[in-house]
């Protein structure tokens, strides 16, 4: 349990700047993706790439910051659900790209 | 719309039908009955105290399993008036308008309102006490859970008397869902509800899933848990991951519907069936969501009624396993007609068919505990047992519809209305009363009376096969679902008063079932034992009710069915066995704020339904704060002391 209580000290003063760190560059990202977005800088193909970059940062940033991949003592739950979570993650949208295309890649 | 004086439109009360006439006199009623009672019997501190502010999982089980009987009695009550409309040809019962309501909010209450909460109330009575923890990993976030459900239901319900119901079917597909069809409020109290109760239902997910991995009492490995506790593990890592695809595709519907964005119209490049596309990337494993648990409950109950250890363990639990990942990579069955192509059919439809596998493999299971076992036909075994024919039938009718090509033919006929009634009554509903009656004891510490039970069974049951039977053939003669009349030369007239029959029978099995309930309130055998049913796994170790805290001790776990083996060692010797002194035991304190802030986001929420963005971002603001103050409260825990403890024991009859 990582609920700050009076009586467990796993709570150092430190995890407290963590979370802001983390706080402001996750919100970084996320500012970023958008003006990115309005600027127009880029070319749409590279501006997919950017973002998608942005994304792959965030989900490292998420969990580095907050879900405390990095704590467990034994990673073995952790691998397997994230392990889980890129299947899921890449069956979504490869089946939605799939799916939504209507036959059109031919087949 | 967006202004700061509440705009209300002008059918703000729903007027006009003696049936919402009816409904809403009895609110009132209903509503002023309870105020009374409260205040005349000095029950508002007690309901603040003992109920509102608790993180305790079993009251919180309690509050869940309320909360779902009602809802399947709403449910139940729109499932009445369709069946009714359909008796005879052109009945004209009900409108075409309020019947398109009707089977909308039949839908969305039956699954999300009756069968997400009764399954939570399950996970959250057992969970704990199978596994020997002494509550969930995250109790105060079990209750915002439960808070977030209740008001999102509450949302979800108001919009019977105001504003007027959603109408677009509980899968509520655009473009007939977006603002160009439905300018009304009901889609927005569906889009919000649904949002609110789905933050509540992804945090259970994750709530369970870490307490069964992470707060296993020393001994139990996961090869020695009961098979409950590894349904909700399979149940939990689902909602973990189908749950967000249902939180984008209603968000984006929102933004469409609140901000005139184009995501899901037919203009400026926006596409509808990408909507329908991310409904069933959650509703496909949804349905796998409310089935797995109902499928724990069943190995449970056949093998402490069979007086067996369950056949086959390790493939059940690898078939929950391959189920909880196969079911997600099915969801183009729900709509192969979209003409997604010969490829992407084919796929999906030998996916579909590929999951009635390891299916098949659990049935055989419970029929070898089954076989040579020392049945005991009690309430909970007769639900199991009458589970395994229908939800057989309703298999073999899903690898029909799963045909990719003959589906062109069943799709969205009344052959698929029974096949998924089949397979969510007979499956989810039969395992949620077998769960309830199972564990009532536990729960309240009384039995639910036997007799009564059979009844409500038998009608139950009974009244199902001729409810849904006739609607196969139905379905084979053309009849569409959704169809609020039919001319009376189609043929369907004595099937359609046959089902409607049916239904009328499984409805007073329903109140069969609420009379048990107010009957063995009063007169149900006590459990002094804790163990009525000379159960296997740990939960029956402890009194019913149990102490708040659970477990005195932490049990150590030596094998599976850990409470039975320990029976048969005290049965083997005489030698007292040797208790540990007791040690302080940490607890998590009472809030009130899971239910302070669940109550901002239903104000916020109905703000948005009615487009009144101040009240919306008041709100949110309110959240915030919550959430906030929650980040910054430290005093959230305490000891429960030795001499408290031993106390307690003693007054259980507990050394």
């Amino acid at each position: 349990m990582s609920r700050p209580s009076t009586h467990a000290s796993n709570t150092a003063s430190g995890s407290l700047w963590m979370y802001i760190v983390g706080f402001v560059i996750s919100i970084a990202l996320t500012v970023g993706a958008l003006w990115l977005v309005l600027a127009r800088q880029f070319s749409t193909g590279t501006l997919l790439t950017v973002i998608l970059l942005l994304a792959i940062l965030q989900i490292g940033v998420q969990m580095f910051f907050f879900m405390h991949i990095t704590d467990s003592p034994r990673p073995q739950f952790n691998l397997w659900i994230l392990g889980l979570g890129m299947f899921f993650t890449f069956v979504v949208i490869a089946g939605s790209v799939w799916i939504m295309s209507f036959g059109a890649q031919g087949y | 719309m967006s202004t700061f004086l509440p705009h209300f439109p002008a059918t703000f009360i729903v007027t006009g039908d003696p049936l919402i006439y009816g409904a809403e006199v009895s609110i009132v009623l209903a509503t002023v009955g309870i105020l009374f009672v409260l205040t005349y019997f000095k029950k508002w501190r007690w309901l603040w105290r003992e109920w509102l502010t608790t993180v305790d999982h079993k009251k919180i089980s309690v509050m869940y399993l309320i909360a779902a009987l009602l809802m399947f009695f709403r449910g139940g009550v729109d499932a009445m008036l369709m069946r009714t409309q359909l008796i005879r040809p052109n009945m004209s019962f009900l409108q075409a308008e309020h019947y398109n309501q009707i089977f909308t909010t039949h839908g969305t209450i039956m699954i999300l309102f009756m069968a997400m909460p009764f399954i939570f109330a399950m996970f959250n009575i057992a969970v704990p006490l199978q596994i020997g923890a002494r509550d969930v990993a995250f109790p105060y976030l079990n209750a915002v859970s439960f808070w977030l459900f209740f008001f999102a239901a509450l949302l979800f319900n108001l919009s019977f008397v105001v504003g007027g119901s959603p109408d677009a079917g509980w899968v509520s597909y655009p473009p007939l869902a977006g603002l160009e069809f439905d300018r009304g409020p009901g889609e927005n109290f569906y889009l919000l509800s649904l949002q609110i109760t789905g933050i509540g239902s992804i945090a259970t997910g994750i709530n369970f899933m870490a307490t069964i991995l992470k707060m296993r009492a020393p001994g139990m490995t996961l090869m020695r848990m009961p098979l409950f506790s590894w349904s909700v593990l399979a149940s939990s890592i689902l909602i973990i991951f189908a749950f967000p695809a249902l939180t984008v595709a209603l968000a984006l519907l929102l933004i469409d519907r609140l901000a005139g964005a184009h995501f899901f119209t037919m203009f400026q490049g926006g596409n509808p069936m990408m909507y329908i596309n991310l409904f069933w990337i959650w509703g496909h494993p949804e349905v796998y969501i409310v089935i797995l648990p109902a499928f724990g409950i069943f190995s449970e109950v056949v093998s402490t009624f069979s007086g067996k250890r369950i056949f086959g363990y390790s493939s059940m639990v690898a078939s929950l396993m391959t189920i909880s990942v196969i079911s997600y990579v099915l969801w183009v069955h729900h709509f192969f007609t979209m003409g997604a192509g010969p490829g992407v059919n084919s796929f999906f439809a030998v996916a579909t068919m590929c999951v009635g596998i390891p299916t098949g493999v659990k049935v055989f299971n419970w029929l070898f505990t089954m076989y040579r076992g020392r049945i005991r036909l009690t309430v909970p075994m007769l639900w199991a047992i009458a589970f395994i024919p229908i939800f057989a039938i309703g298999g073999a009718t899903g690898v029909m519809l799963a045909a990719a090509p003959a589906d062109y033919q069943y799709h969205n006929s009344f052959f698929l209305i029974a096949h998924f009634h089949q397979v969510l009554i007979g499956g989810t509903v039969f395992g949620m009363l077998a769960g309830m009656y199972y564990w009532w004891p536990k729960m309240f510490g009384y039995m639910l009376n036997e007799r009564l039970g059979r009844w409500a069974f038998w009608l139950f049951n009974s009244g199902f096969y001729v409810t849904f039977f006739p609607q196969y053939l139905l379905g084979l003669m053309g009849m569409t679902r959704r169809m609020y009349t039919y001319p009376a030369n189609m043929g369907w007239n004595t099937l359609n008063f046959i089902s409607t029959m049916g239904a009328y029978v499984m409805g007073i099995g329903f109140i069969v079932l609420v009379m048990d309930v107010v009957y063995s309130i009063r007169f149900g055998e006590r459990d002094v034992t804790g163990d009525p049913w000379n159960g296997r796994t740990l939960e029956w170790s402890l009194p019913s009710p149990a102490p708040h805290y659970n477990f005195a001790r932490i049990p150590t776990v030596t094998s599976r069915d850990a409470w039975w083996t320990s029976k048969q060692e005290r049965s083997r010797s005489d030698a007292p066995r040797k208790l540990e002194p007791l040690q302080p035991i940490h607890m998590p304190k009472s809030s009130g704020r899971p239910f302070i802030m669940s109550a901002i986001f239903f104000i916020g929420g109905f703000g948005l339904v009615f487009n009144w963005y101040a009240l919306g971002f008041l709100a949110l603001l309110g959240v915030l704060v919550s959430m906030l103050l929650r980040s910054l409260e430290y005093d959230t825990d305490y000891y429960v002391p030795v001499e408290e403890i031993e106390q307690t024991e003693a007054a259980l009859g507990r050394a």
